[in-house]
This record gives structure tokens, sequence and C-alpha cells, in this order.
């Protein structure tokens, strides 16, 4: 069960859309930026306020790459997998992030919570390969070692090294 | 219009036509997979491809969703249709899983049909199959996503037909599953195991369990008939194996559209091949207690000796004989004929005096007619609100809650009045969520607001009824201020669904048995109609007061004459004149005194009044308010005899027991709901020594000195026919031609009444009864501070002799409950699942606590199919004054924790 304020935080979200089937979308993109993640719980809340079945909620939660159900690190690193990139090296780029900090294509966030890696088919920015994403900011051309310092980098200001 | 060619024939269509829809048409036969009918079209499967040339341009298109166009030519069957087809089939393959050789689809499924049909042997595309996870959670059923071809039938049946939304889609691209939320299983998920889904698969990938038992091909017939269980009156096929029935199919029924719910589809057959069914005829040993084998003969000469005895010593009005409402219309017609011509007495009566006899005397009191006044699929496909009061469909009519259910989705309102939180309250644009026993105050308040706000239909009023004059006086006092203090509801509620209601086009009453159950029931019932008369909502489309009957045969058995009151087709027995037609028809002087109902039967045995009893298949000691009571009038009477499929607790107490025969052995009609008589047909043979039912009475008749020849089931319908002018045009002929008769069908030409009270009320004028609130009989107190309400549940029929003979339906379900509100259960310092005492005047219990908020805090709900704690030892046989039914639905009780 989850604390009361997820729920009023929920029912704040759902006023800005609406009560209907189509806000859907909205709500769970809502939630996520919220809480990095998707609580399952919510879901159920929300398909019931909005009148879908919990079913049809879990169905179009997991159409969507975009959304998990998996509560997400303080930094999510999206590394672009898609051609270009992938031609230009980016498999080198995500291994060395799994190994310096610890994941594997099984386990995508650190256990302190800060970091999520996860690849993506394509960020649309193809001249800049490898590219990859840290939440909002795209950082082009990657090697290993350029996406070491970033996370060293990361860590620093955190104050967690 | 749009005229177009398929496969060089012309056809015409309206514009919106799909080319599906149009070579449906023509007969030109297109192959599907995805595509269910009545829906939108899913298009997902590209099996239905065809070309279509449009202003000169050729394309490959689904001829399930591409609308047809002017001047198109289609052409259904061509090389590249073929290719295309051929391809699609090809990549179904790649992601199937192929072992038909052991696939219980074996023979049934559409992907191998369509494959045998192209050449596809094997598929070209070399990938391995990801291993995907069997669900085998569900009691009844198999989800293999190794088999599913993704094709979404089963989804759409669930959530657009079904309209439960349990299973969807998940996932995407390679890892598509059809599955429940949150990989829960699909036991824990919320589906309702109806089976639908199942029936929808064109291939194995949803299997029903059982089919691991047979081969279609092994199936030597498949019988049509009629659901043993509520009154929807379901429509379904037998599936025989080897003499032995081993699956049910659904058929598309005027009032099951093709569905089933659980209990039809899975628990209607298990309990006909049961290895604890009696036999042969019993005879209880006076000395020992112990019931010893007799002959039929020994049997027979027994009953017809000691009756006739009972009869010559007190007189005919010492023996009393119920019929049962789960029998075919023939048997009942005859178990009443046998006490009236042979006991001489109309001491008759069958079950629906503990269910629904508050609305057969109630609407024949105001309407003339006491059935439902509109068909199930007018009430669901055509009204703008429906008004559902103290029914919950989903639990104990599942094919009408399906229905009501679609209505919603379509956008039809709906207004619950019930005291629980039943599934239809979350889906209720308003919830009146009532104190037990307040029906009358509710109706009361509603006609007050309806009043105030001059929405009367005062044409009709003044036109079609008569005593709105002294109504309008009573319903003054109730202010919806003082209805809410009664009801315990929002008086703000009350406005807004009186307003809602009077203002809806079309808008049926839909009820049950939170109505009548009460010892107001009658003027509960009278309320009703009094809401839809004051209103203009009776005689037309999408309207009406509609009881929904509790079971399968209700409507028939109470048709039938099965009454104290009535002679078949509700020809009075205080009339002299139709005493004197019975006379003539039946050759034999009877008795013009109304007989004693049910109810009344048992005090009148513990008074000595009765003494000899014939009860056929029903069993009053689990169902009957107050069992000690109840046991008490069997142990005095001097003779007892049961005719029935098992050894129930009524069955112990007999003095002879015939075996009785199922509704799959046996043929005949029942009645439904919305008065339409569907055929039971013969599916497999008597087991033991067992006989026909009718054949023993008929024995019975004659060994009592009455001269009653051998009738076959279609030979009593056509006597029924001859007596009762209702059901004077029925005839199995006629039904096993293809015809669906509603009653009132006075003549062989006569095409049915669906709609009743069409212009004038079967009584002439509507009455609108002046009704005022009565409390219940028993409040709670001090002593015992709780109300208790009684029900039955979805995966059960009342006493469970059928559906307890399915293993798996008491795996789901098979326990004593009772729903508690959580304030309740905290003062009491009961958790959710503890086990409690719950006790009232009349007797003591244990069950498990249910605590959440589904009731409201001071009242309880118990379901009473379980025998290890019925709450009818519990319940109060306080009694309605002009139906005599016992008020199942308010007791006082108390529990503690045990």
């Amino acid at each position: 069960m989850l604390e009361q304020s997820y729920y009023l935080k929920a029912d704040e979200i759902i006023e800005r859309y609406g009560k209907q089937a189509k806000s859907l979308i909205p709500i769970m993109q809502d939630i996520q930026e919220e809480y990095r993640y998707l609580p399952g719980e919510l879901l159920t809340y929300v398909a019931e306020k909005i009148g879908i079945t919990k079913a049809k909620a879990y169905s179009v939660a997991t159409f969507y790459e975009n959304f998990s159900f998996e509560p997400k690190g303080k930094y999510v690193i999206k590394v672009c997998d898609g051609t270009a990139c992938h031609v230009r090296k980016s498999v080198p780029v995500k291994e060395a992030l799994f190994r310096e900090l610890g994941l594997s294509a099984a386990k995508h966030t650190t256990d302190d919570m800060l970091f999520t890696v996860e690849t993506v088919s394509c960020l649309g920015a193809c001249g800049l390969a490898p590219t990859m994403m840290v939440n909002e900011e795209v950082h082009p051309a990657m090697t290993p070692e350029k996406a070491i310092s970033l996370i060293q980098e990361l860590r620093k200001k955190e104050g967690t090294q | 219009m749009i005229h177009l060619t398929i496969d060089g024939i012309p056809v015409e269509v309206e514009k919106g036509t799909t080319i599906l829809q149009a070579a449906e048409q023509i007969g030109v036969k297109i192959p599907t997979l995805c595509y269910l009918k009545g829906l939108l079209p899913d298009g997902s499967c590209r099996i239905c491809v065809v070309e279509i040339t449009s202003r000169g341009r050729t394309k490959i298109d689904t001829a399930c969703t591409a609308q047809c166009g002017e001047g198109d030519e289609v052409r259904t069957m061509t090389d590249s249709v073929i290719e295309s087809r051929r391809n699609t089939l090809d990549l179904l393959l790649s992601e199937h899983r192929v072992h038909c050789f052991s696939c219980e689809a074996n023979g049934d499924c559409k992907l191998q049909e369509l494959c045998f049909e192209y050449g596809v042997e094997k598929t070209s595309y070399h990938s391995e199959l990801a291993p995907k996870p069997i669900d085998d959670t569900n009691k009844f059923f198999t989800y293999d996503p190794s088999l599913c071809i993704l094709c979404h039938r089963c989804v759409n049946t669930c959530n657009e037909i079904v309209c439960r939304g349990a299973i969807d889609t998940m996932n995407r691209g390679f890892t598509s599953v059809i599955g429940t939320p949150f990989n829960e299983t699909w036991a824990e998920s919320n589906c309702e195991s109806c089976g639908n889904c199942v029936q929808a698969c064109p291939t194995g990938a949803l299997s029903m369990k059982r089919r691991k038992k047979y081969r279609s091909y092994q199936i030597e017939k498949k019988v049509l008939t009629t659901c043993p269980h509520c009154a929807t009156g379901c429509q379904y096929y037998l599936l025989v194996k080897d003499g032995k029935i081993v699956d049910t199919q659904a058929a598309v029924g005027p009032s099951n559209k093709g569905l089933l719910c659980v209990k039809g589809r899975s628990g209607s057959f298990d309990f006909v091949h049961s290895g604890d069914r009696l036999r042969y005829p019993l005879i209880k040993n006076r000395e020992t207690g112990e019931f010893e084998r007799a002959t039929w003969d020994e049997a027979l000469d027994l009953v017809a000796s000691k009756f006739m005895e009972i009869k010559k010593k007190y007189g005919p009005d010492s023996l009393a004989g119920f019929a049962c409402s789960r029998s075919p219309n023939e048997d009942i017609y005859m178990v009443q004929k046998m006490v009236r011509t042979c006991f001489g007495t109309n001491n008759t009566d069958n079950c629906a005096r503990v269910c629904h006899s508050a609305s057969v005397a109630g609407l024949a009191m105001t309407l003339g007619s006491g059935a439902m006044t509109n068909p199930i699929a007018d009430i669901t496909q055509k009204p703008d609100l429906i008004m559902l009061v103290g029914s919950n469909p989903e639990e104990a009519h599942p094919v009408v809650g399906m229905q009501i259910r679609q209505a919603i989705k379509r956008g039809c309102k709906l207004i619950v009045v019930d005291p629980r939180e039943i599934g239809l309250a979350k889906k209720a644009d308003v919830h009146l969520k009532l104190k037990p026993g307040t029906n009358v105050a509710f109706a009361n308040g509603i006609m007050h607001v309806i009043i105030e706000e001059g929405l009367q239909d005062q044409k009709f009023i003044e036109e079609r009824t008569e005593g709105y004059e002294e109504l309008r006086e009573i319903v003054k006092e109730y202010t919806p201020e003082r209805v809410g203090e009664i009801c315990n509801i929002n008086p703000e509620d009350l406005r807004k669904a009186a307003i809602m209601y009077a203002k809806a086009d079309k808008a049926p009453i839909i009820y049950c048995l939170g109505v009548t159950e009460h010892s107001t029931g009658t003027e509960g019932v009278m309320s009703m109609s009094n809401m839809a008369m004051l209103v203009g909502k009776l005689g037309r489309e999408g309207c009406g007061v509609n009881p929904l009957r509790g079971q399968n045969n209700v409507q028939g058995a109470c048709d039938m004459g099965a009454s104290p009151n009535d002679f078949p087709g509700y020809q009075k027995v205080k009339d002299p004149a139709v005493v004197e037609k019975f006379e003539k028809a039946w050759g034999v002087k009877l008795n013009p005194n109304p007989g004693l109902h049910a109810t009344e039967v048992f005090p009148a045995a513990i008074e000595k009044k009765v003494r000899g009893l014939y009860i056929y298949g029903e069993d009053p000691i689990v169902t009957d308010p107050d069992t000690s009571h109840i046991i008490k009038a069997l142990t005095s009477l001097d003779f007892l005899v049961m005719s029935e499929l098992f050894m129930t607790e009524t069955a112990r107490y007999a003095d002879v027991i015939l075996p009785g025969v199922s509704y799959a052995e046996k043929e005949g009609t029942f009645t439904n709901t919305e008065r339409r008589v569907q055929r039971v047909r013969k599916a497999v043979t008597i087991p033991g020594e067992a006989r026909l039912d009718t054949d023993v009475i008929i024995d019975l008749m004659n060994r009592m000195g009455y001269p009653q020849p051998y009738l076959t089931s279609a030979q009593i319908m056509d006597e029924i026919a001859s007596v009762t002018p209702s059901y004077g045009g029925i005839s199995h002929a006629r039904l096993d031609a293809g015809e669906s008769l509603q009653w009132p069908c006075p003549n062989k030409e006569h095409p049915g009444t669906p709609i009743m009270h069409v212009g004038k009320f079967v009584r002439g004028k509507g009455w609108l009864y002046p009704a005022r609130y009565v409390p219940s009989a028993e409040l709670p107190d001090e002593e015992y501070p709780l109300i208790m309400m009684t029900g039955r549940i979805l995966y059960h029929y009342t006493t469970r002799a059928m559906t307890g003979r399915t293993p798996e339906l008491m795996e789901i379900e098979g326990k004593s409950f009772i729903e508690m509100n959580i304030e309740d259960a905290k003062a009491l310092g009961i958790a959710n699942g503890d086990r409690v005492k719950v006790s009232s005047r009349r007797g003591r219990i244990e069950s498990t606590a249910r605590v959440g908020t589904k009731v409201n805090k001071g009242e309880t709900w118990m379901p009473f199919h379980f025998p290890d704690g019925n709450c009818n030892w519990l319940t109060n046989a306080a009694l309605d004054k002009y139906a005599r039914i016992p008020e199942y639905k308010v007791c006082a009780i108390k529990v503690e924790k045990a």
C-alpha cells in the first residue's frame, strides 16, 4: 500500500486531465514524471477513477517502453542503440556504464537509486552518434571514457564520492 | 445505396457497410479469424483480405474494415489474395507451436482448417519460439500463449460483449500476450470464469480443461436445450460422448445472444452423472430409521395408499404437494393436477413462494399480470436509463448482467438502489445505498420528487390508471429529507435519481428479491409499478416493470397453477366458473377452497392440520427461513414423500423417496423470466431404475383412483394449452419448428407477446396502490444489534444440489461467509477472514467474516448456499400479508468472534 500522499497526487493529476478514458496516457506520464516510475497501485487507482479496466490500463502501460513499473534512478541514462549509434560503437559505451555502475541487461538501476541505464532505439540525433541522454540532456559523440567521467562527475555532484 | 460487385455478383448495400458484411449478404464466404460479428472490426488477422478495384486502381485490403464504395469490383479468391492469405498463415505458424496431434482444439481449430484449405503445411520461417509460460490457474480453462495468434477475439469478447474487462493484450511486438494485469494469474484476476473467451478462441490457446477428455469427432450428439439455473433462459447445446454429457456449447438464444455464465457453461452437467444420484425408490424402515431399497410397485403402492388413508381419516386438506420451479412446465402441471384431482385440495405451491410470489401477487393487483412486462433484449438494448432495484444481476442473472454492462458501455445511465455496493453500483450514475427494508419509503420519495417537479405523465395517469389522488396525498409526506432519514441516504441523491428516471425517455425498472423478500414485499412490488405508471413508462419499448425471476422455471411454475389460489394461467380458485371449467376438463369434483401457501403448510404441519406432504424436488430445510421450525414441521408429519435427484437435507426426513430425473434426461419446457417458453430436451438416458417423473406421477394418480392416461411431454403441453388461455397457442411442435413464443399466446396463429400492457393493462386500468412505509418485522436492538440480509453468489445456485457437484465451483467458493462493515468489525475485534459466531433469536451458526465497505455500518449479508453455516438457521419467517413470502432480507443478528 502506497502512502496517502501518492493518491492525493494522483487525484491532482487526474483533475488536470479529466476523468475520461483518453486522459490515461497524459496522467501516466505525469505520474511517472513525479515519481520517476509508475507505481502499480496508482495505475489501478487511476483506472478505476477514469472508468477503464485495470487490464486496459496495464495493456497501455506495457505497450509503451517509456512507462516503467520499476522505480528508476535519479539519473536516467538512455544509451541510443539505433543503427547509426550502433555502427559508431554505442555498445562499448553501454557496457562501460554497466561495468562502472554494476548493472546488466537484467538490472537497470543502482541500489542507491542514483542511476538507471537503458537502451533506446533511436534518439533522432544520428548526426551526433553515438548519442546518449541523461534525463533531458543530450550527450553527443560518446566514448566509454567520456561516459565514465560523466558518471563520476554526477557522483561528485551528489556527494557520494 | 451503394452498388458494387463481389466475385461478379451485383450487390446493393447501405453506406457504411463493409465488404465482409456485403459478401455475407449474398452468401459469398470470406475467411476470418479475428472478426466478431456485431463489434467494430479488429482488423488484426489479415486473413479476410480481398482484391478491390475502385476507380481503376486495384488493391488488397481487409474485407472486415474496408467499406463498400460505389462501383467497386471485389474479388475474393484471386491468385494474389490466395498468396496473401498463405503468407499470413505462414507468419502465424511461425509463432505457433504446432502440435495438432495432441492439441485439444484439433479438428475445431480455425487456423488448422485454413492452413489445410490453403495448403500451408509448415512455416517457411526459421525462428525459435520464445518460451511463454502457460497460465493454468483458472479452474476451468487454460491459456497457452504459444498457440495464440493474437486475434484479440477473447479480449474483445471480455471487454465489449461480456464487459468484464478481465484480460487485455499486454506488451507489444514479439512479446505480446493475452493476459491479466500486473502479471496476476488468471485465477487472481477479476475473471468470472464464464468462458465466453474460450468459446471465441479460434485455436487451442484458450481451451476448456475438459476438452482433454474428448475429441470433437467423438461427440455423438449435440442437444439444444435450456439452462437449468437462473431464469434468464440461456440456450445451449449439451455435447454427448458415450452416453455422457461432456461439455456445453452456447447457442444464440433470444435471451442469451450466444453468451453463458460460469454456472451454465461449467456447472450444469456434472450433477447429471454424479455417482450419488438416487437410482431406485427408497422406503424408510420405521424401526431402524434407515432407508431400504424398494421396487417401484412397493413404493408407489405405499405412497398412494398412505395418502388416501390420511385423506379418508383427516380430510383432503390434510394433504399438500409442492411442485418444483426447477422442473419443466409439464411436470409441474401434472403435480398440481395430482394434488387437485387426487388429494382433493388446493394445498399446492412452488418455491416462487419464497422468492417472487410478491411480484406475482403485487403486479397482478396493480397491472393484472404478475410477470416481467418487457423482454430482456428490449430492456437492455433500448433504454436511456436503467433503474435497478434490489437486484444483483451480475451474480444472480449473470447473462442479463452482461447485457446491462453492455448497455452502460453504450452510454445508458444507471441508477442502482441496493443496500450493498454490488459490482454494478460502481458503474452507476447514482447509487442509493439504502437501509434494507425501506423500499416503499424510497419509492414514495421518488414519486414525491417527480410530482413536486411536475414530471408526472398526467395524460397516462388520467387515461390508464386509477388511484392517483390517494397516492398523491400519501407521497406528499415522503419528502426527500424524511426519506433520506428512513432510508439512510442523501436526499439530494434521491432527487437526482427521481429526476433522471422521470426525464429519461426509455427507462425500465428492473428489480429482484431485494424488493420482494420482505414482510412488505408485495407493497414493495406495487411501489415499483406505481413509479412506472406515474411517468407512463409501461406498455412500451425499453420500459416496464421487470422482476428478474429467480429460477429457470419459476415463471412457469406459477403459470402452471402450482399455487393455492390459482389454477393454470392464474385462473382463480375462488371463481366458481373456473372451478367448474376445470371440473369439466379433468372430469372430477374439485375443492372450491383456496389452499395453504407453502410457508403456511409448515406451521400447519406442526399443528397437525397437514399430515401428508409430497415434495417434488425442493429442499426447504436449506432454503426456507428458520430451519429449526422447518425441521419441526417435517418431523410432525405423518407421511412425507420426496421426488429427488439426491439425498438432500430434506429427503433425509422422508418416508419414501422416489428417484427423480434431471433436465438432461427428459423432454419439456421452461418458461424464462421474460415469459418465453423454451424447450428442454433429452440428451442422455435415465440412470438406474429411475423413471420419467411424469410417468411416476401418472402411476400415482391411477393408484389413487384417478384414471389418468399416460401422456408424453408434448401431449401434456397440449393439455396445458387446452385449459390455459395464455398458453393456448403453445406446443412443442411450434417450438421445435423454431418459433420463440412469449405468453400470452392465446392461439396457434398468435406470435406471442413480447411487451405487455400495450395500450391497455391486463387489469383494465392500472392501479396506483396507496402504500405507506412499514418497518421490517424484526429490527435490530441491543441484544441483536445488526441487520442481516441474505442472497446468493455467482458460483452457486440455491441449495447447491447441482452446482455443488462441480468440484471446481466448490474450489472457487465453497464455504459460508458473512459480509460485515469494517467499523462494526473493528468494534467487535473481528478482522477479515476471522471465524465468527453468528446468532439470532432462532439459531446460531459459525461462519467466516469478510470485512469491508460493501455493506453499510449496522448491516451484514450472507449467502445461503453453504451447509457449513447456512444463514437460514437465523432468518425470520415473518410473512408478507398478501403473498406470504418470508422476510429473508431483514432479520436481527449478533456477531461475535469465534
